[in-house]
């Protein structure tokens, strides 16, 4: 009986997932219409954003490993897998942390769960788009892979779309107050990291500093 | 441990002074270049040596006062002209078996009466007549004198608005082509190379290099008083600093004059190769530009980039630039791809202090050293040898001959990337489009791969065109069939519901 239960929520479970997993394809295509259903309807959920940043990893990985060398230029001893993830999810959290602050003092309505659903559910498009070329672009000439670059700059374009109206959706903002919370979180994601920066100084002065004290205390009394 | 560790450390440092020491004195006695190349990331690559020293000749060795900052070096058939810029002569040189006699010492010429005498000559050029032109720079003039040293013509300073007329004309380099026309660097002369009529008379310039402006260069003149403008470096064409003429009549000229920002970003352009309008047509194909070094690290005082002297060019169109900052020698094919790379800062044979001038007689290399006043010869090793035959067969269209070479070329050197690019292009023309796309992608020969990749797909279409056409339909056919799947299950779920609904009632 308790059996039974569990694995019946568990099939909820995973059917919630699916479904908002699958409802990524919707908020690509129906943007205005699907982030406002993303975080008020809650037809969106936190499995389904990791998952799509993952995927996101993935396919930047794939992209470097499959694509022709041609068009792509990847000195493997070079790689770093840390800093591969690191390139992708450091933005990213800097970004929603960024937004989360700026938004919750100009009245947005979206908590920073929102936020980050809404940057992962952008990505949909990229993952769609940059797969299929990765494997085209093993079978085209140097000429022809001319066609592949627009298809990535429509990627990150449609991306960088779907973020703008994200914002837009999610706090309730107009088109110009969305534009100016992107263009000001930016300049916070760069405080941010001017901050952690600054901790990080200090803490190392403050730490060689106990460090010398000890030393002198030692050296004084021994 | 920390102890240990130390110790462990020092044993280390100390087994690699001993494995890398016997190793350099040994180089020292057999082998004693350092040749390498460049792969397609601009790393350096060890490779087999392509030229090797062979011996070295200074004034002791000719029978002669040592030689004083000699300036050049020309060489016509066997004869090897060296200007001792210090003693005021040229010394002319006979190679015989790779040895070097002294067979005449300029010193003097017979003017209209009188005899007249060098003051600081820079350069010599030796036609095939046997008539020698000599840049008598202390003597501000040119000279044009016969095989027996009577003199011809000379030429000063031209009387014309484009030549500077307060200062002495110093001319510092010279070549002549074929009608007897001259070509002529001066110092300070920085619009080209001058060019004299047979008679003497200046016809103009030739090859102005085209000056380069940057944005923030324009800017910072924008907003500078006239007192600040005057001190910043004015907006010219950078001097040339040596001329050679090839076989034909083509004026390669090398400058040592520019930033390595220029050459970053392509501006830049150390060698130059003109035809008769001045017009630049050297060949640049190469991953990387002619400019010498590709990558650079400043170390014991050699800062930047390589700073080409001088250059000659072969029968074969090779040619070959020396590099006084960190003395090497750079061989270049006509396509602009580097061959190889030899030489040093150094004190043995095949290392140089200041080399200032290259020439060649047949396919060996002289090298002249302004500081210490030694020529030094090197030969082509049989590496060497085997890539020059594989550039050659490839020229006159014997693909099959080339691969072969070049096949011999890479199993002395597995980096080397010609070799492999040679190979594919040969099997490319042999229609093996598979293998030449394998020998393409190893050295990253995006142009040839894109090539071999076309021919290859056009075979691969047109020999299975039916399983294309087959897989085409089917898939055309997938949606389709995916949706009459998708109602029969539909309809029969209806009916199922129906089914159950009507049976509970």
């Amino acid at each position: 009986m308790n059996m039974n239960l569990k694995v019946k929520i568990n099939k909820q479970a995973v059917t919630r997932y699916k479904d908002s997993l699958r409802y990524a394809l919707y908020v690509m295509t129906h943007p205005f219409d699907g982030f406002w259903d993303l975080t008020h309807e809650k037809r969106g959920s936190m499995a389904a954003a990791h998952t799509l940043l993952i995927l996101t990893f993935l396919t930047n990985l794939w992209s470097m490993r499959f694509t022709c060398f041609l068009f792509s230029d990847v000195r493997w001893e070079r790689v770093n897998i840390w800093t591969e993830i690191l390139g992708l999810l450091a933005p990213l959290l800097l970004y929603v942390v960024a937004n989360w602050c700026l938004t919750t003092l100009f009245d947005g309505k979206g908590r920073m769960k929102d936020v980050y659903m809404g940057m992962c559910y952008s990505l949909t498009p990229y993952i769609l788009i940059m797969n299929p070329i990765t494997i085209i672009s093993n079978f085209v000439t140097e000429e022809e892979g001319a066609f592949l670059v627009y298809f990535n700059y429509l990627a990150l374009a449609w991306a960088g779309g779907l973020i703008l109206v994200s914002v837009m959706q999610i706090h309730d903002y107009s088109l110009m107050k969305a534009i100016l919370a992107i263009a000001f979180s930016a300049a916070g994601m760069m405080i941010i990291v001017f901050l952690i920066m600054l901790f990080f100084s200090l803490v190392s002065d403050a730490v060689a500093f106990f460090i010398s004290l000890g030393k002198e205390i030692m050296f004084r009394v021994y | 441990m920390k102890l240990r560790k130390k110790f462990a450390a020092a044993l280390l440092a100390m087994a690699t002074v001993i494995a890398v020491c016997p190793a350099g004195v040994a180089n020292a006695t057999t082998v004693n270049t350092y040749t390498y190349n460049y792969d397609y990331w601009g790393l350096e690559y060890e490779s087999p040596d392509a030229y090797q020293p062979m011996s070295y000749t200074d004034g002791r060795t000719l029978g002669t006062t040592a030689l004083k900052t000699p300036q050049n070096l020309f060489a016509r058939d066997n004869s090897l002209y060296v200007v001792d810029t210090g003693n005021n002569r040229i010394l002319e040189l006979t190679e015989e078996n790779g040895t070097l006699t002294l067979t005449r010492e300029i010193v003097e010429f017979t003017g209209d009466t009188e005899v007249l005498t060098l003051l600081a000559p820079q350069d010599i050029y030796v036609d095939t007549n046997g008539d020698i032109y000599i840049t008598d720079t202390g003597n501000y003039r040119v000279l044009h004198l016969n095989k027996d040293l009577q003199l011809i013509k000379e030429v000063l300073r031209p009387d014309n608005p484009l030549i500077d007329q307060e200062n002495p004309f110093e001319p510092t380099r010279i070549v002549v082509d074929r009608a007897g026309r001259m070509f002529v660097l001066a110092k300070n002369v920085n619009m080209g190379v001058m060019q004299f009529e047979a008679d003497g008379n200046f016809i103009g310039f030739i090859g102005a290099s085209e000056v380069v402006y940057s944005l923030a260069d324009l800017i910072k003149k924008k907003f500078s008083t006239k007192a600040q403008r005057d001190q910043m470096a004015d907006f010219v064409p950078t001097e040339y600093n040596n001329l050679y003429i090839d076989q034909k009549a083509f004026i390669y000229c090398t400058t040592d004059n520019y930033t390595a920002e220029d050459l970053d970003a392509g501006t830049a352009k150390p060698i130059r190769k003109l035809n008769s309008l001045g017009g630049d047509i050297l060949i640049r194909n190469g991953e990387w530009l002619p400019i010498g070094d590709v990558q650079w690290e400043d170390f014991g005082g050699m800062t930047g980039p390589s700073r080409i002297m001088d250059v000659t060019a072969m029968e074969d169109e090779t040619y070959y630039m020396v590099d006084r900052m960190r003395s090497r020698i750079f061989g270049y094919d006509e396509q602009g791809h580097l061959l190889y790379a030899f030489g040093g800062p150094g004190a043995q044979l095949g290392y140089f202090t200041q080399p200032i001038s290259i020439e060649h007689i047949g396919t060996d290399l002289y090298v002249l050293d302004n500081s210490t006043g030694g020529i030094t010869r090197f030969a082509r090793t049989e590496f060497g040898q085997l890539i020059h035959d594989a550039l050659d067969e490839y020229s006159v269209g014997n693909y099959e001959a080339s691969a072969k070479y070049w096949e011999q070329v890479r199993a002395m050197n597995g980096n080397y990337e010609l070799a492999y690019i040679g190979i594919g292009r040969s099997l490319l023309r042999q229609k093996d489009y598979e293998g030449a796309m394998e020998y393409f992608e190893v050295m990253r020969d995006h142009e040839n791969y894109s090539r071999a990749w076309k021919y290859y797909r056009k075979d691969w279409i047109e020999n299975n065109l039916g399983y294309v056409i087959i897989i085409l339909v089917v898939l055309g056919f997938i949606p389709v069939v995916v949706k009459k799947i998708k109602k029969i299950r539909w309809e029969a779920k209806m009916q199922y519901e129906y089914e159950s609904e009507s049976k509970n009632k």
